[in-house]
């Protein structure tokens, strides 16, 4: 074994100490407590409004007495950041001051975004001098007076969380650095999100990000306190993490600045749990849940990041996420009988009252299974009711569909190793075409709890080098430097860093070779007990 | 005579990604800027090459510069300011706006001064794809005088070529000037005639880019097969189907040149295809054998979405359909080879037609 996978074993096997995974889904919340690469304790609980009193009785369901001292730190993987957003839930009045002097005026700020999430977050712009050219030269000269004109404007109008994005600022932060500093020295009480911080070149996708980041930031605040408190009255005093999109960790300091990070996080960890418990590196991981199913792919223990803008809350942004599909099929998908279909309808949360196995009415996908002898759950001689053939037009059915999301996600036509998790795989045979093996290892169903009791820390940077004036390595190791540096920032010990990933495009039309770097670098999580 | 609202915007940006063969600017945020001078002034009208009034003064206009430069600092309405410098330098009005190349947003470039001059696009455009070079346009090829060319930015410059002993030399100029501009300027040419546009623009073309969008979002909304409604509006055929397996770049006089593998899947299983690009697509061989060259379209598309994939997105792992179209009659005389042909690239390959 070698990447991410193995360096995440033999972290656990170095040590004594232990790990607390959680998973705050929709309607789960999970949490697994780790020692090595073994589960000690897991446990499943409904997920809560408030969030965090579910995690605590999360918490405590894995923690028994005497246990709390060995543990070195837990992590969170949630969805509540992408609730709130989808809801439109105390979100912070936010403005975009966008530094670019005479370029990019005639796209403001939020020009692409859906009307009600616009409105929801206040949506005030501010046009201001500053940003960069490609190669880092001025557009337009810094102005403090003007920052300070916007910010004392945007204050009465009730802003409370601002968002700078300055035009190249991935390759030169300097102007948005400036604000920031003018704006926390002056109105401490405003949050403020740096684009360059958070997002990569294209100026709508980063600064959306980096305005949705704003828009999030009382939440996060709150939350991110809350669970410390949490924390705290368990008597657990350990760092806390947070699982980012594409699956490494960041401290909850920075993830309580950056949010934004987090919204994707939950079907990562699933990802990166199936990679763990089945000790495999690349590999199609299928998720069957309640209601639907993500099926993704893992190159070299990490979930593959998708190509094209993604979208958050219907506003499109440029993040590293993974690139999964997902159908409406899971175990609780109702099944039709004229014509003959499973889902998209599910019974959800209702299936131990509706399904049949649970003395319902309800023809679910779990009844077919269990029909068919693929599982025990409730009252298997309910299930033998069900007409033979309908049980195996039903299951082909669901085993179509899905062979039909692994061969979209695959890279190539070779077969692969397959890993099944989630609580509704029994739907699925243990063959399935593209597929070389299909794994079902155990504590399969709190995988996304261990993805995140096992992540890793992160470092990525993106920048356009004048290889003319710089040259290619001296350009390559100031990247990775930066990426290095950059996962330190997040919380990796600094002799565990390494880089991952490293990405080249030259910018066409230019001479000079004018070449953007993309460069990502790992590490295991510091500060050990 | 039609016109260009909302809804047409969004089909042209995704036929002219089809169109532009890997290049052209970013047609996302092509759609986006033309879109809020089209919410604001109303619709663009647009004139077919047979509806030019014979006095007509027509100023060709688009972006130049790194497409990655584009998506960051996102140009504005420089285009109207380029105009009125030709305008200015040459003492006549343009009484219309045509585009330069029909690929990416750079199709759409024309919209931005049409609204704010209230004046008609035309429906046709200088090279019927994307290719790197300005003088790769039609209009240059057969004989229209490349001079006086302005090149704008964002911050107020302008440069006016005055002089130049070729088109190749205007290109030459421009591509300084836009470097130092922060290389996304744009382009304006000195005015044409009716007769001129007639004799040398690619027809029809802006046509031709809204029915492919309008083809491919109907087979999405109606679950279709997209590329077979691509080629239902335009002759041509899929060359090849397959994942990405490689894209390798390098960076050579101020171009990307690379090229792209691709491992063949269904019907092309065991095949591997091979796109050389410049910028755009150049040359398709499968497995030895040169299939496809310029001034042929090579198009790559999203298998599933239908949807155009620019040459500096590709990457490993894309599942893509690879189509041909033949290149309009314009492009494939021995004047126009010349000028865009494969030994214009650099290759020994004669140039064979795609048949469709």
């Amino acid at each position: 074994m070698s990447g991410a996978v193995a360096r995440a074993a033999r972290l656990t096997e170095d040590t004594d100490a232990m790990r607390v995974g959680v998973d705050v889904g929709g309607t789960n919340t999970d949490a697994v407590l780790m020692a090595g690469h073994r589960v000690v304790r897991k446990t499943k609980t409904a997920t809560t409004p408030d969030v965090t009193s579910g995690i605590v009785r999360a918490l405590e369901g894995v923690l028994a007495e005497g246990r709390k001292s060995g543990i070195q730190a837990v992590m969170l993987g949630t969805t509540h950041f992408t609730n709130a957003l989808l809801e439109g839930r105390g979100l912070a009045r936010t403005a975009v001051f966008r530094l670019c002097g005479p370029s990019t005026r005639l796209l403001p700020p939020f020009c692409d975004w859906p009307d009600g999430l616009r409105a929801a977050v206040g949506g005030h712009d501010y046009l201001l001098p500053g940003g960069h050219e490609f190669d880092g030269r001025e557009i337009s000269a810094f102005d403090n007076a003007a920052l300070r004109d916007a910010a004392r404007e945007a204050l009465t109008k009730g802003v409370e969380a601002v968002a700078l994005c300055g035009v190249f600022s991935p390759v030169n932060p300097a102007h948005e650095s400036q604000a920031a500093d003018l704006l926390r020295q002056e109105w401490p009480e405003l949050s403020v999100t740096l684009s360059s911080e958070i997002g990569r070149i294209g100026l709508l996708e980063r600064e959306n990000a980096a305005a949705l980041n704003a828009a999030l930031s009382r939440i996060a605040d709150r939350a991110v306190e809350a669970i410390r408190t949490a924390l705290a009255d368990l008597g657990l005093a350990v760092p806390v993490f947070f699982s980012q999109n594409d699956g490494t960790l960041m401290d909850a300091a920075y993830a309580a600045r950056y949010p934004v990070l987090a919204m994707s996080s939950g079907p990562t960890n699933s990802m990166r749990g199936a990679a763990f418990l089945a000790g495999i590196e690349n590999a199609v991981v299928v998720d069957v849940g309640g209601t639907s199913t993500d099926v993704g792919i893992l190159v070299q223990g990490f979930p593959r990041a998708a190509s094209t803008a993604v979208k958050l809350a219907e506003v499109r942004t440029n993040f590293r996420m993974p690139d999964l599909i997902s159908i409406a099929l899971g175990g609780g998908s109702i099944m039709r009988r004229d014509p003959p279909a499973v889902g998209p309808s599910s019974v959800g949360a209702r299936i131990t009252e509706e399904a049949i196995v649970f003395g319902g009415e309800t023809v679910t996908a779990t009844d077919l299974a269990v029909a068919a002898g693929r599982a025990e759950i409730g009252d298997p001689a309910r299930a033998r009711s069900l007409d033979c053939e309908l049980v195996e037009r039903g299951l082909a059915e669901v085993q179509r569909r899905v062979e039909e999301a692994v061969d979209r996600v695959k890279l190539t036509a070779d077969p692969l190793p397959l890993v099944l998790v989630g609580g509704g795989s029994v739907l699925l045979a243990d063959r399935l075409a593209g597929a070389s093996e299909v794994l079902r290892p155990e504590h399969a169903e709190v995988a996304n709890a261990i993805g995140a009791a096992i992540a890793q820390v992160g470092g990525e940077v993106e920048k356009v080098y004048s290889l003319e004036q710089v040259g290619r390595l001296d350009a390559l190791a100031a990247a990775k430097q930066e990426a290095v540096a950059r996962a330190v920032e997040a919380g990796a010990q600094p002799d565990s860093v390494e880089v991952v990933e490293v990405e080249e495009v030259p910018l066409t039309y230019l001479p000079g070779n004018a070449t953007r770097i993309r460069v990502k670098a790992v590490g295991e999580l510091g500060g050990r007990a | 005579m039609w016109q260009i609202d909302e809804d047409a915007l969004e089909s042209i940006s995704i036929g002219a990604g089809i169109l532009g063969t890997g290049g052209g600017g970013n047609p996302y945020i092509g759609m986006l800027r033309a879109r809020e001078l089209v919410r604001a002034n109303g619709p663009v009208n647009v004139l077919g090459l047979e509806e030019l009034p014979d006095d007509s003064r027509v100023i060709c206009v688009g972006g130049m510069g790194a497409p990655t430069v584009g998506i960051e600092k996102v140009r504005g309405t420089e285009s109207y300011r380029a105009v009125r410098a030709i305008e200015k330098h040459t003492g006549e009005r343009a009484t219309s706006l045509i585009s330069g190349e029909i690929g990416g947003s750079n199709s759409l470039e024309p919209v931005i001064p049409a609204s704010l001059a209230r004046l008609p696009v035309v429906d046709g455009d200088g090279m019927g794809r994307a290719f790197p070079e300005l003088q790769m346009t039609t209009f240059f090829i057969y004989g229209i005088p490349p001079t006086p060319t302005a090149v704008c930015d964002e911050k107020g410059n302008t440069a006016i070529v005055e002089d130049a002993v070729s088109p190749t030399w205007v290109e030459r100029m421009a591509r300084a000037v836009t470097i130092v501009m922060g290389c996304a300027p744009v382009f304006a040419f000195a005015p044409m005639s009716a007769a001129d546009v007639r004799r040398t623009a690619i027809p029809g073309t802006l046509s031709l880019a809204k029915s492919l969008g309008d083809a491919v979002r109907r087979a999405q909304r109606e679950k279709q097969d997209p590329i077979e409604a691509i080629l239902a509006t335009v002759p041509g055929r899929v060359l090849f189907q397959g994942k990405i397996v490689d894209v390798e770049r390098r960076t050579t006089e101020g171009f990307a040149r690379g090229r792209v593998t691709i491992d063949g899947m269904d019907g092309d299983a065991g095949a591997q295809l091979v796109v050389d690009f410049q910028n755009e697509n150049l040359v398709a061989h499968r497995d030895s054998d040169v299939i496809v060259t310029v001034p042929d379209l090579i198009c790559i598309v999203d298998a599933e979405r239908g949807e155009p994939i620019t040459t500096e997105l590709l990457r490993y792992g894309f599942r893509v359909s690879v189509l041909g179209f033949p290149a309009p009659p314009l492009l494939k005389t021995p004047e126009a080879l010349a000028v865009v042909g494969p030994q214009a690239f650099g290759y020994e390959a004669a140039y064979v037609p795609l048949e469709p």
